[in-house]
């Protein structure tokens, strides 16, 4: 079973996002990291960055594969996290927590509306 | 997945929790719940089984076997006393490479030929096409499982649950690339020190219907050395760190054994199929060469172009994170002039070019 964590909300392509205040922290799920297996790097904006909501702003590699990450949210980035460029197993040891990836201050809180609960994206990933 | 072919060991992988994927037409484990990086350092560090029963096992017999096999493969095959085994290339006329195989002479005229899965049709015509008189070919894919049993304490586990013919003989020593027969879980086995993977190890051949038995009793034999069964994902990583070739990456119709870095394997004081064009090739020195590369900043893949000033002057063959090296390490085409250690050159990751330095390979040679 994989870890679907109820505060959170979720994309259809494995991201989470968990909101506080004005900004966003933003992972892959649980379930993305146990398909993509070991992850070997991670690429990240830099600090200012802004990104778009669906649009790609890094990537996570596996021994096996590149996988795009896309914006579950629209922002400037404020934090990236250093930790897990250099130490890029923190994906599959705490995705959720010390495996996140980027904080973004949100540009457009209507966008969070259009994320699914935890129930949605359990039903997306079959369980 | 209907039209996939599936070993004996199928229900074995899926009941250890496998993750099935095609490979070469075949339902084979890419890695099981712990993953390839652990997969990965379990050979280097202990032991580890891997199914292999999709590759083929081609026999050749008879009073011709061992000179129509010298024949066929560009390293020496004549001068293999019975119980040894050597890798080498099938090549065409051309000079280019068909396959790499491992031939076994189990017998003064019998000799195994083990090709790869995803060849295995197109070795049999080509191996048809250039027979010798006096030797039969059987292709007993169907019928042969194989299991590999890899890793610094393979030794130990294997001897466990085999008994050898030879009363006399061991698997503790049995040479490298050595081959006996014998019994091994209670099965009729050849068995061979070979392997690909870097470390030590083992190759056990078994009959297709039993192979569940001596793959289960090896698995319990293992367990106080903390054996894991190995994924074809971690076999990749574990052959590319030895900087062993892939067919399909690094060799094939269009490659030749003098850039791919295997002229070792091309015994050319003797006639075989393809040795005047390899001869001519080696004369006239490669224009490109394989290289070993570390990339700094991202994980090279299959195809991605190699760049040097801003221009594309190769292609990466085959890359990976290596667990053990702990880099980020690729084997590549570049021109010769480019194939020296040291050479700094970059590799194009998703349109950045990412630098990446000619290293000395292997990547990773085990201690002895």
């Amino acid at each position: 079973m994989t870890d679907v964590p109820q505060d959170l909300k979720y994309t259809k392509e494995h991201e989470w996002v968990r909101v506080d205040g004005d900004v966003a922290t933003v992972g892959i799920t649980h379930y993305a990291q146990d398909q993509l297996g070991d992850v070997v790097f991670v690429e990240l904006p830099e600090k200012g960055a802004s990104v778009r909501q669906h649009s790609s702003f890094g990537v996570v590699e596996s021994v096996k594969a590149a996988s795009d990450v896309y914006a579950p949210v629209s922002g400037e980035v404020v934090e990236r996290n250093v930790k897990v460029i250099e130490s890029p197993e923190l994906v599959n040891k705490a995705p959720y927590a010390e495996g996140w990836l980027l904080r973004v201050r949100l540009s457009d809180r209507s966008e969070l509306g259009g994320l699914l609960s935890a129930g949605d994206y359990k039903g997306h990933i079959g369980e | 997945m209907s039209d996939l072919l599936r070993t004996p060991l199928y229900d074995e992988h899926v009941a250890l929790g496998g993750k099935m994927v095609p490979f070469a037409g075949w339902e084979m484990p890419i890695q099981y719940p712990t993953g390839i990086v652990a997969e990965h350092r379990t050979v280097r560090g202990a032991v580890g089984v891997f199914d292999l029963s999709h590759m083929g096992e081609l026999w050749f017999r008879g009073d011709g076997a061992l000179a129509a096999v010298d024949r066929l493969v560009s390293s020496d095959i004549a001068g293999l006393e019975v119980g040894q085994a050597r890798y080498g290339l099938l090549t065409n006329e051309r000079g280019t490479i068909v396959d790499d195989v491992i031939s076994y002479r189990t017998a003064p005229h019998e000799v195994l030929m083990v090709v790869n899965a995803s060849n295995r049709e197109k070795d049999v015509a080509h191996v048809t096409a250039h027979l010798g008189p006096g030797v039969e070919l059987e292709d007993a894919s169907g019928e042969t499982a194989l299991i590999a049993v890899q890793g610094p304490r393979a030794a130990v586990v294997l001897s466990t649950v085999t008994d050898l013919e030879d009363r006399d003989a061991s698997i503790e020593r049995l040479p490298g690339f050595g081959v006996t027969s014998g019994r091994v879980g209670g099965v009729r086995a050849t068995v061979a020190r070979t392997g690909y993977t870097g470390e030590d190890g083992f190759e056990v051949f078994v009959p297709w219907e039993r192979a569940a038995g001596p793959w289960s009793r090896l698995l319990a034999a293992g367990a106080s050395a903390a054996i894991r069964p190995i994924g074809l994902g971690a076999r990749d990583t574990l052959r590319l760190e030895a900087r062993f070739s892939l067919y399909g990456n690094e060799i094939d119709e269009t490659t030749d054994p003098i850039e791919a870095g295997l002229a070792w394997t091309c015994h050319l004081d003797k006639d075989f199929v393809g040795r005047d064009a390899i001869l001519a090739k080696k004369q006239a020195g490669p224009s490109r060469r394989i290289v070993g590369l570390v990339v700094e900043g991202g994980v090279a893949r299959h195809g991605f172009p190699v760049v040097s000033k801003g221009e594309v002057v190769g292609a990466v063959t085959s890359g990976t994170f290596g667990p053990t090296v702990e880099k980020n390490i690729a084997l590549a085409y570049v021109p010769t002039a480019l194939s020296k250690v040291g050479t700094a050159l970059a590799v194009r990751i998703r349109d950045r070019d990412v630098p990446a330095t000619v290293v000395r390979t292997p990547f990773y040679r085990r201690s002895t």
